[in-house]
């Protein structure tokens, strides 16, 4: 079998793109999260929300530095394996790109150095200015991307000169037809993902008695805030497949494995799609609930992949189980909340220790659906770069080889397959000595400070080799 | 489309220069401290050098992704031929940051792999620099191109002259690093850095005399603007201010000045700079294409203008106020005064 430089430089991407997405996932929400610890200190004077606060932004240092360096990645991958993307596009999408290094980077960078190291170089206000500049640099970091990955879904606002793409209205450009529905459904994706984490914090150290007092108000604020978003995130991504039925039927349908136009279709729960002679094996699924779900009618009509020529037809599997996935995950986490909400007000919560372990197992729950809704919209989108414009296959730099993007891809592996889990397991641990470090009336320690965090540390006078 | 009435390729062409500039400056002194730690005699040593650039080096790197989408943005045809010419350069380069950007969390919280840390920050400090110079050589070089893409192989970006200004870079970015510890620091690892400082400065010394020779002679039109009456008149400023202010920095190194040391090497990198500059003005890809052939549409351009000339005096400010805030000589044991 030869190397084929465009599957492997889509390989590359996925793998670098998708590890980067757990960070965002996690500091966007954990960001306003710490703003909002702050706000509430600055505002009671109640020292455990300044705990938290010192305890959350901790573990978003480790998360932001890993999120720095693994995003730098990001841009260049234009330029190294989509050359001919980027010559296309730029026009188009390059100061989308440029305004989220500019709005965001630079605004997280630099003010978290403030937030991190700052506590007693600067005063009280400052320091609260500082830490909502980090959450609305995420924010602004957010917006512009999802305008550039919106774009490429739903293309407005362009005309093509030469090949290449160029803007007539940046406001269309901005705001194209699938933008609102992405970025509310992105994140509010992530404020969940960052609240299920802290509700499994929570949970963990009242199940281990500690910190009793930290633990019980993450546990009431991350229900707090998910009650609200859970059942808003179902009526959001119900919006954006509606938009999706609009603007990018074949995706649609190969989300939905229907490969038939019809009315009054079914909803499809299980079935192994066959891409070859178009059709699905093992089929289980409700008559006429597919048509509700995506028209909102019964009689709503439903365009198959058939309709559509075969070279434009998505992979139909795996659009299909993820979309499946993220769903299902949806599901469990409305289950957990609502459970969650009937232990509380019945004032059972923080005494159910079975409930309190089903919180710390779902804890990273967030991070699968988010993981697994970017796989649906990104492989839905195939065979296209720019959707019904640009091709993949066109997209790729000419020069490459497929040795080439192996030896690249490999390179990745190795150094994310060290970095990620490092940076995983001095999360957990971070999580796990909870608030024993945490003292309010010292600065507030991150990389900058060595020496007692490390000598608490077991092992740290050997100091051996990985 | 539109007629406009204004050229924003100058303007883009500046704050391109700028960004590069910049990142160049500010993460190249804290690589040249990563180049150095090696060199520390000890724990505590380190954790100071360490701490000398913690707070600012996140900010400083971000200047690389406004260099890199600031290309794509104003000359996205440069950017789509010079990127995947230099495919491993820059993948050697951001695996080798990432590693070093990690090691600075890593170091203090995964202690049982410290000496892991320490290696993965001085190796990856030392491999990302020598894979700019790799870059900043087969750049100036120029690529194997057809039509509007880079045809050539992977590898062509490795030839002797890529890899003598990736050496070079090193001891320049070692100089800064040096320079930036004279600031920072007291006492005995003051004075290694001194020390560090001569020898990265000797190194400097060389690589800008042989690519001075080297490039002349690899490229005749470079030869041509340099070496042509009058152009010879109107340029010799540039060698004659390069040598004053080596001589400044070699009597900063052997004196007690704490800001000298540092002010002369940046001086050194302008001049280094504009040297470049004036060799390839105004191609962007050098051969094939100008500035102008490369840039972007007037509205892309005008639009990323508009919220770029908003956005970087503001970034500018609060990076100030940042190193502003973190003044002063660094130590390891009472934190941050």
């Amino acid at each position: 079998m030869s190397l084929d430089p465009v599957l492997l430089s889509r390989v590359q991407f996925v793998w670098v793109i998708a590890w980067h997405i757990l960070l965002p996932a996690f500091t966007v929400g954990s960001a306003s999260y710490i703003a909002v610890l702050e706000a509430l200190h600055f505002g009671t004077s109640r020292t455990v929300y300044l705990r938290l606060s010192m305890f959350w932004t901790k573990i978003f240092a480790v998360c932001f530095g890993m999120g720095v360096v693994s995003g730098i990645v990001m841009p260049f991958q234009f330029g190294t394996n989509w050359s001919r993307y980027a010559d296309a596009t730029s026009g188009v999408l390059a100061p989308l790109f440029a305004y989220e290094g500019l709005t965001a980077f630079f605004l997280e960078a630099a003010f978290l150095g403030v937030l991190l190291f700052g506590r007693r170089l600067v005063p009280a206000w400052a320091h609260l200015v500082a830490a909502v500049m980090v959450a609305a640099g995420t924010l602004f970091s957010s917006f512009w991307i999802l305008a550039a990955n919106s774009w490429m879904q739903t293309p407005a606002g362009y005309a093509v000169v030469d090949g290449r793409f160029v803007s007539v209205d940046w406001w269309q450009v901005i705001f194209n037809p699938s933008f609102p529905y992405r970025l509310a459904h992105t994140v509010v994706g992530f404020y969940i993902t960052t609240a299920f984490i802290v509700l499994g914090v929570g949970a963990t150290m009242v199940r281990g008695r500690r910190f009793i007092d930290e633990a019980r108000t993450m546990m009431s604020m991350a229900l707090s805030l998910l009650i609200v978003l859970v059942p808003l995130q179902i009526f959001i991504g119900d919006q954006h497949g509606l938009n999706t039925l609009e603007h990018q039927p074949a995706k649609l349908a190969a989300i939905e494995a229907h490969w038939e136009t019809g009315s009054r279709v079914p909803l499809i729960l299980f079935a192994l799609p066959d891409q070859a002679k178009a059709d699905n094996d093992f089929v289980l699924e409700v008559p006429l609930i597919g048509s509700l779900i995506l028209t909102h009618h019964v009689d709503g009509v439903v365009r198959g992949l058939k309709e559509f020529p075969r070279d434009q037809w998505p992979p139909v599997a795996i659009p299909f189980f993820a979309f499946r996935i993220m769903v299902g995950l949806g599901l469990l986490m409305l289950a957990v909340v609502v459970v969650g909400w009937i232990l509380r007000l019945t004032g059972r919560l923080f005494a159910a220790t079975w409930y309190l372990r089903v919180c710390v197992w779902v804890a990273p729950v967030g991070f699968l659906a988010v993981l697994a809704g970017w796989t649906t919209t990104e492989v839905g989108r195939q065979p296209w770069t720019v959707y019904g414009l640009l091709r993949t296959a066109d997209s790729v730099s000419p020069s490459l080889t497929g040795a080439d993007v192996l030896l690249s891809l490999l390179g990745y592996m190795v150094v994310y397959l060290i970095m990620f889990p490092t940076g995983y397991v001095m999360m957990r641990r971070l999580m796990r000595r909870g608030f024993v470090e945490i003292d309010i009336d010292e600065p507030p320690v991150a990389s900058g400070r060595p020496v007692r965090p490390v000598e608490a540390l077991p092992g740290s006078h050997g100091g051996s080799g990985a | 489309m539109t007629v406009s009435v204004l050229d924003f390729v100058p303007i883009w062409t500046l704050l391109l220069g700028l960004a590069v500039f910049f990142y160049v400056l500010l993460d190249g002194f804290d690589l040249g401290v990563g180049i150095l730690y090696r060199f520390a005699p000890d724990r505590r040593s380190r954790d100071l050098i360490m701490n000398s650039i913690a707070p600012i080096w996140d900010g400083n790197e971000t200047w690389l992704v406004f260099g890199g989408l600031g290309l794509l943005g104003a000359f996205p045809l440069a950017f789509a031929i010079i990127i995947p010419a230099v495919y491993f350069p820059i993948l050697i380069m951001l695996l080798a940051l990432i590693f070093r950007g990690v090691a600075f969390e890593f170091r203090y919280r995964d202690a049982e792999h410290m000496t892991f840390w320490d290696h993965a920050f001085a190796w990856g400090s030392l491999v990302a620099t020598f894979a700019q110079g790799i870059v900043l050589g087969a750049f100036i070089q120029g690529f194997h191109v057809q039509g509007r893409a880079f045809v050539g192989s992977s590898f062509d970006c490795f030839t002797p002259f890529s890899l003598f200004t990736g050496i070079g870079l090193v001891f320049g970015y070692g100089l800064l690093g040096a320079g930036w510890l004279i600031i920072k620091t007291e006492g005995d690892l003051q004075n290694l850095a001194r020390e560090q400082g001569r020898w990265c400065f000797a190194g400097v010394l060389i690589s800008i005399a042989v690519v001075s020779i080297w490039t002349p002679i690899l490229d005749p039109g470079i030869a041509h603007r340099w070496f042509s009456w009058p152009d010879i008149a109107f340029l010799s400023p540039v060698p004659v201010i390069t040598a004053i202010l080596a001589w400044l920095e070699w009597r900063a190194l052997r004196s007690s000045s704490e800001t000298g040391p540092f002010a002369c090497a940046v001086g050194l990198f302008v001049l280094s700079f504009i040297g470049i500059a004036i060799s390839l003005w105004p191609m962007i890809v050098p051969h094939h294409f100008t500035l102008w052939q490369a840039a972007s549409p007037d509205r892309t351009q005008a639009f990323l203008l508009v919220g770029t000339l908003f956005l970087l005096p503001v970034i500018l400010m609060y990076s100030g106020w940042s190193y502003w805030v973190f003044r002063g000589k660094v130590r390891a044991d009472i934190g941050y005064h």
